[in-house]
């Protein structure tokens, strides 16, 4: 659906080396790294914004690397608020439909209608200073739709709003995603890629690192800087089941063993489960239950890290832990020995997916 | 103590900017004072007068107005595009504001006198510059243009690229970003630019005097009755000059104002 191949850039000291991805009709697509990285140049480099030094950009199989802005079918939210402050809500999202000389009866039943889908039907006749971050955003997205993008390019749209704002933004990203909207998000946020993304990219100095589903990325970063942008790898697709009287407590199940851990979220809602590898503590015996998820296991690997060292060990699934190098040898840790491992219900996080 | 230390620095700041403050009203002040009511009276009468209030206020007006149509372009060039040579042009355009607007005036004569290609052009459809309206307001425009430029150099620089980066990728053409989003977001500063413009032009002695002694703006005709008849005579001339003129820059003034508090609520 949207292709981009072999796209370079130079500008001063910073270039874009042969990016390519592939992003198909209906995808959430996340495109994640750090700030730098090159993420913002190449979303202006696809709406149009930015020439390419090389490469070609297609859509839908036409090929709109040298194409007007304004003909590309790309609609693109920047991270800054981008509204304009002498137009009103209704006149921001009637902005684009005006330049397709829409009569304006057609502009006033499109407007409406984007507003509803949007939520903002009762903001129509504000003025933009008086919305909040949250309402801001929403009629960002509205305005952008209002050209019906092939494809709707997101540079950080959530990274202004609280938490509060973030869920609600994000929880119509997703409902425009399951009505056929082909998005690709940029962020570096790894809990907003688990929420949203059905595919991600790791773009690093200019370049992709890795691309792939979320399991291929997570679980076998390419990367020194993927491991660490990414820095979670104890992750797990699971299906949520209540664990007892404890609204809040829940268990899940990890290739046969079960998990406990605390989440507000109903029975059978599907996510991911990330156990940080920090949380977890080891010992050469089971302890007194303090914790409520204990596993034996065996140490598969021991690998030097930044900071100390990562140990993997196979509980049945293989587990990352973080130690420093006085842990390490106060226990004499060896590959092949078997260990305990304990982690806190509270320290496991389940994000809705 | 500290308290009181505050007090005096306030005390000598409130001295020094009282005085620079008597300095500019008081010549004005004197002058209202010491002219009597029915000279004033009998000037504004002076068919004389009232044909050189009027010419130098339209042609400031219309100086405004044609090298605007130029003006607002090139500020929106400077600002958004990237070429060699922009400081040098930066610079240039401040020429007007440093050199000595009686050698401004002789310069212009050099580009616009008779034997001129300019003058012979302007011959072939049947006017002058010398001594003619479009000279005088070829001259105040040359003075008064930096400071229409710079304002709206800062108008256009204080609107976001990004929202017309956002524009186009809403189907606007470069026509339509600049005219419903760069024009109207940078509007306050072109305004206030457009009325220093006028103001400065209206003012404009020592270039216009050069090309056109005749017919005769108010400022050349204020030296003129001083040169020849002195002070008592000028003066009558300089109040009701005066009196217009703050009276359209307070007015102007009003209108940049409250069009500012509007867009600040909306």
């Amino acid at each position: 659906m949207l292709r981009i191949i072999n796209v370079s850039k130079k500008i001063k000291n910073f270039s874009l080396n042969n990016v390519s991805l592939n992003v198909d009709k209906g995808d959430y697509f996340i495109l994640s790294g750090i700030s730098g990285a090159g993420k913002t140049m190449l979303l202006e480099i696809i709406a149009g914004l930015v020439k390419p030094d090389h490469g070609e950009i297609f859509l839908h199989g036409r090929n709109i690397t040298r194409e007007q802005i304004r003909n590309r079918s790309i609609g693109l939210v920047y991270q800054n608020p981008t509204l304009f402050s002498h137009l009103t809500v209704y006149e921001n999202i009637a902005y684009p439909l005006k330049s397709k000389k829409l009569n304006k009866k057609e502009i006033d039943i499109l407007v409406k209608q984007l507003a509803s889908d949007t939520e903002i039907s009762h903001l129509l006749h504000r003025n933009i200073t008086n919305l909040s971050g949250g309402e801001v955003q929403r009629v960002t997205i509205a305005r952008t739709l209002a050209t019906k993008p092939g494809c709707l390019l997101l540079d950080e749209p959530l990274s202004f709003l609280d938490v509060q704002l973030k869920r609600g933004i994000s929880s119509l990203l997703r409902k425009l995603n399951q009505n056929g909207q082909t998005i690709v998000h940029v962020t570096h946020d790894y809990e907003e890629a688990i929420a949203m993304a059905n595919k991600i990219a790791i773009l690093e100095n200019g370049t992709i690192v890795q691309t792939g589903t979320l399991d291929e990325v997570f679980k076998n970063p390419r990367s020194e800087f993927a491991a660490n942008f990414i820095g979670i790898k104890n992750f797990y697709k699971v299906i949520l089941a209540d664990a007892g009287n404890d609204v809040l407590l829940k268990k899940i199940e990890i290739s046969g063993k079960e998990i406990r851990l605390l989440s507000a979220e109903t029975s059978g809602t599907q996510g991911y489960a990330i156990i940080p590898a920090d949380h977890i503590s080891i010992s050469h015996s089971p302890l007194e239950a303090t914790t409520l998820n204990n596993f034996r296991g065996t140490v598969r690997d021991i690998i030097p890290a930044k900071l100390g060292f990562e140990i993997i060990v196979n509980t049945g699934f293989d587990v990352f832990v973080n130690l420093s190098r006085q842990t390490l040898e106060e226990m004499h840790l060896e590959i092949g020995n078997e260990i305990w491992i304990h982690f806190d219900a509270a320290s496991v996080k389940f994000i809705k997916n | 103590m500290l308290q009181q230390k505050i007090n005096v620095f306030n005390l000598v700041f409130l001295f020094l900017g009282g005085l620079v403050l008597l300095f500019i009203i008081s010549p004005l002040l004197s002058m209202f004072v010491s002219t009597s009511g029915t000279d004033l009276i009998e000037t504004v009468h002076d068919s004389e007068v009232q044909e050189s209030i009027w010419l130098t206020i339209w042609t400031s007006i219309a100086a405004t107005f044609i090298f605007a149509i130029g003006s607002i372009p090139l500020a929106y060039l400077i600002v958004r595009k990237n070429f060699r040579l922009k400081k040098l042009v930066r610079a240039i355009i401040n020429i007007p504001v440093v050199i000595p607007h009686s050698a401004a005036g002789i310069a212009l004569l050099g580009i616009i006198s008779r034997n001129t290609v300019a003058g012979k052009l302007a011959s072939g459809l049947g006017f002058s510059f010398v001594n003619s309206s479009a000279g005088i307001i070829v001259a105040m425009a040359f003075v008064s243009i930096p400071y229409l430029l710079n304002s709206a150099i800062d108008g256009f620089t204080g609107v976001p690229e990004r929202l017309e980066k956002a524009a186009m990728t809403l189907g606007a053409s470069g026509r339509r970003v600049f005219f419903t989003i760069s024009l109207p977001l940078a509007w306050r500063h072109i305004l206030t630019g457009l009325i220093m413009m006028w103001a400065r032009g209206l003012s404009e002695f020592g270039a216009v005097i050069i090309i056109a002694y005749h017919p005769m703006t108010t400022p050349v005709m204020i030296f003129e009755r001083f040169n020849s008849y002195g002070l008592s005579y000028a003066k009558p001339v300089t109040v009701l000059f005066l009196i217009i003129c703050l009276a359209i820059f307070v007015f102007m003034n009003y209108i940049s104002v409250k069009k500012r508090s509007n867009a600040k609520n909306n």
